[in-house]
């Protein structure tokens, strides 16, 4: 979560330094979610879908900030080697799909991945489809979440509601609670508080272990975006009264209380761990900006692997 | 004993799942003993237990399934009920599996079946010919297999191709074209278009049913003294444009038909390609002879006026060659 925000901090910076092609996208109020969404999987068993709003949970999925930089500024040894950009990578063979931008698309994919596991008769792994509450609009998800529900598919469906599909407020989204939705196609359904790290973590802990037993689950996570739709976004449209309301509520400060309450952490170890995540960023991104774009001259434009 | 082109790829499809452990199939009504709309996979879910998939009614999610399928090392087969449904799968054809591969560098090994084309009563969504729509996209190859043995070779070439596939199988051939066998001896590689018959007069270049509609075509003007050379395209991505070249300066002469709407279709691109790379070829100006720029007509008399027929094409062919 700190390298997460770290990162959201330092790439945002060069976004409005004119560093950065195309938009910027952040998980600030998302973390708690992200994290949670990711941390109980294992790279190369399970199957890992992340939002647009999901460092976080890349970085508790395992993959170093160094592949989310190369993506921003198009690094020819990244992933996507500056064919695609900002958010959009992945490693399918390791078990995260690239997203592409048309929501809801994803979580079939999910559920392809997840099909050929049982049709190959691996047991035991599970797949986190991560949505928006806008997503939750869009008919490709709900083919997907009925589709999951159906096959019976070991898959989450986490729904994270920050309050607003780019700029359009909940009610003008939807007019029933987001868990009916899940509840309506046959899923076993959680809702928590995002912005709580230990509720959150409580909630996944559960979902994925039921998904993992057989059993398709829903979970709706409730947040509030703490900054625009991308960083060229002011989210003016957001009331203040209702920014005032989440003012205690920022994720990392809800977790860093929740760790130092247990006694898990000190205030001085939590100030060494912000200062390593930021050292860490620090170096991927200064990395990727060092490595190569891709070359236009050495360009195939080749969008197929055979020819006749 | 004949044989009909859905037998072939009936065929074809109890091959690829008797040969490989990593294919499976995945549509509407094609689990149990049902066999799909067409009949295409009668059979094959007793035979193969588990691996002919029967899902709900959800095109988008029929083919994101079948990309994440692909891309965690399976080789599914989709099939759109219909051609006309595949338009609600197209986006996740074109902009997850199509782009795929210039993203990442992962293949997706995704074929989608497509009962295409029109047939007397099918009406406006049940007749469309989306060869163009798909083909249009960056990453997807589309085949479209005119004869019995084409539609057997070229599904399994479908599924042996890393990337994506649309394999367009034409509705109106399925029962209705026969041969002795779906074997061939030696076929074509895919890639390659097929002189189908040999003339030097014009030249017709076709693909899927168009391709007996102009055949039949030829027989009538060999009765009136003209020799029409008919091209088969069989795949209108990648499209073979040395063999058209090839044929265009023996006959100097062209015709594309196709039963797609005319907008932007395949019939233009081969007139707009051929234009640019083979102007000095022709003798007059390159034809293209298409459906109507209108919604596929129910009442089978206004059908037939809809798309070109042997007539039509006979009409068109005497036009280019009187030019």
């Amino acid at each position: 979560m700190l390298t997460a925000r770290a990162f959201d901090t330092k790439v945002s910076a060069l976004y409005k330094a004119g560093k950065i092609f195309g938009g910027v996208f952040l998980g600030r109020g998302h973390e708690a979610i992200s994290a949670c969404s990711a941390v109980f999987l294992t790279k190369g068993q399970d199957v890992y879908n992340p939002f647009i709003r999901e460092q976080a949970g890349r970085c508790a999925w395992g993959d170093s900030v160094l592949e989310s930089a190369r993506c921003y500024f198009g690094s020819r040894e990244g992933l996507m080697r500056g064919r695609d950009g900002n958010v959009h990578w992945g490693n399918p063979q390791e078990g995260v799909p690239a997203p592409i931008s048309h929501l809801g698309a994803m979580a079939s994919v999910v559920a392809g991945m997840m099909l050929a596991k049982r049709l190959r008769g691996e047991q035991g792994c599970v797949g986190v489809a991560c949505a928006g509450d806008g997503t939750t609009s869009v008919g490709a998800l709900h083919e997907a979440a009925n589709f999951i529900a159906v096959q019976q598919l070991p898959v989450v469906m986490l729904i994270t509601n920050n309050r607003y599909a780019y700029s359009t407020p909940n009610a003008q989204e939807f007019a029933a609670e987001l868990t009916e939705r899940g509840r309506g196609y046959g899923y076993e359904v959680h809702r928590c508080d995002g912005t709580d790290f230990f509720a959150t973590l409580q909630t996944m802990q559960t979902a994925v272990a039921a998904a993992r037993a057989g059993k398709p689950q829903w979970v709706v996570a409730d947040t509030l975006r703490l900054c625009g739709h991308g960083e060229h976004d002011d989210a003016s449209y957001i009331p203040a009264e209702l920014k005032a309301q989440y003012a205690d509520r920022d994720p990392l400060d809800v977790a860093r209380r929740q760790l130092i309450d247990a006694g898990w952490l000190t205030e001085e170890e939590h100030l060494i761990w912000e200062a390593e995540c930021r050292d860490e960023v620090q170096r991927c991104v200064a990395q990727a900006q060092k490595e190569a774009g891709p070359d236009p001259a050495a360009e195939d434009w080749s969008a197929v692997s055979w020819r006749p | 004993m004949a044989v009909t082109y859905i037998d072939a790829i009936h065929q074809a499809l109890a091959e690829l799942l008797a040969e490989d452990d990593a294919v499976f199939l995945m549509g509407e009504d094609i689990g149990g003993s049902f066999g799909g709309a067409f009949k295409a996979t009668k059979g094959l879910a007793e035979k193969f237990p588990g691996r002919v998939i029967n899902t709900p009614i959800s095109e988008d999610a029929i083919v994101g399934a079948g990309i994440g399928a692909a891309l965690a090392g399976m080789k599914p087969i989709l099939e759109m009920q219909f051609a006309d449904f595949g338009t609600l799968g197209q986006n996740q054809m074109a902009n997850n599996a199509g782009a795929h591969f210039y993203r990442t560098g992962v293949p997706v090994n995704v074929t989608l079946r497509m009962p295409c084309g029109g047939t007397p009563g099918g009406g406006p969504f049940h007749s469309q010919s989306l060869e163009a729509l798909f083909a249009h996209y960056p990453g997807l190859h589309v085949f479209t297999p005119a004869t019995v043995a084409d539609a057997y070779f070229m599904l399994k070439e479908a599924v042996r191709i890393p990337d994506p596939v649309v394999f367009m199988e034409h509705k109106f051939l399925y029962r209705w074209l026969k041969a002795d066998t779906w074997q061939e001896e030696n076929p074509l590689p895919v890639g390659k278009a097929r002189i189908a018959r040999v003339g030097k007069h014009a030249t017709v270049v076709a693909f899927s049913a168009m391709v007996p509609e102009a055949l039949k075509a030829a027989e009538l003007l060999a009765q009136q003294g003209y020799d029409i050379e008919v091209i088969d395209l069989r795949s209108v991505k990648p499209l073979d444009y040395d063999t058209v070249l090839a044929s265009l300066s023996r006959t100097a002469r062209l015709l594309v038909v196709s039963e797609d709407f005319p907008y932007g279709g395949v019939a233009a691109e081969v007139v707009a390609t051929v234009a640019s790379m083979g102007l000095h070829l022709l003798d007059a100006p390159p034809l293209r002879l298409t459906s109507h720029d209108s919604p596929i007509p129910y009442h089978p008399d206004l059908w037939r006026e809809h798309r070109p027929s042997a007539d039509s094409i006979a009409a068109a062919a005497k036009y280019l060659i009187s030019y």
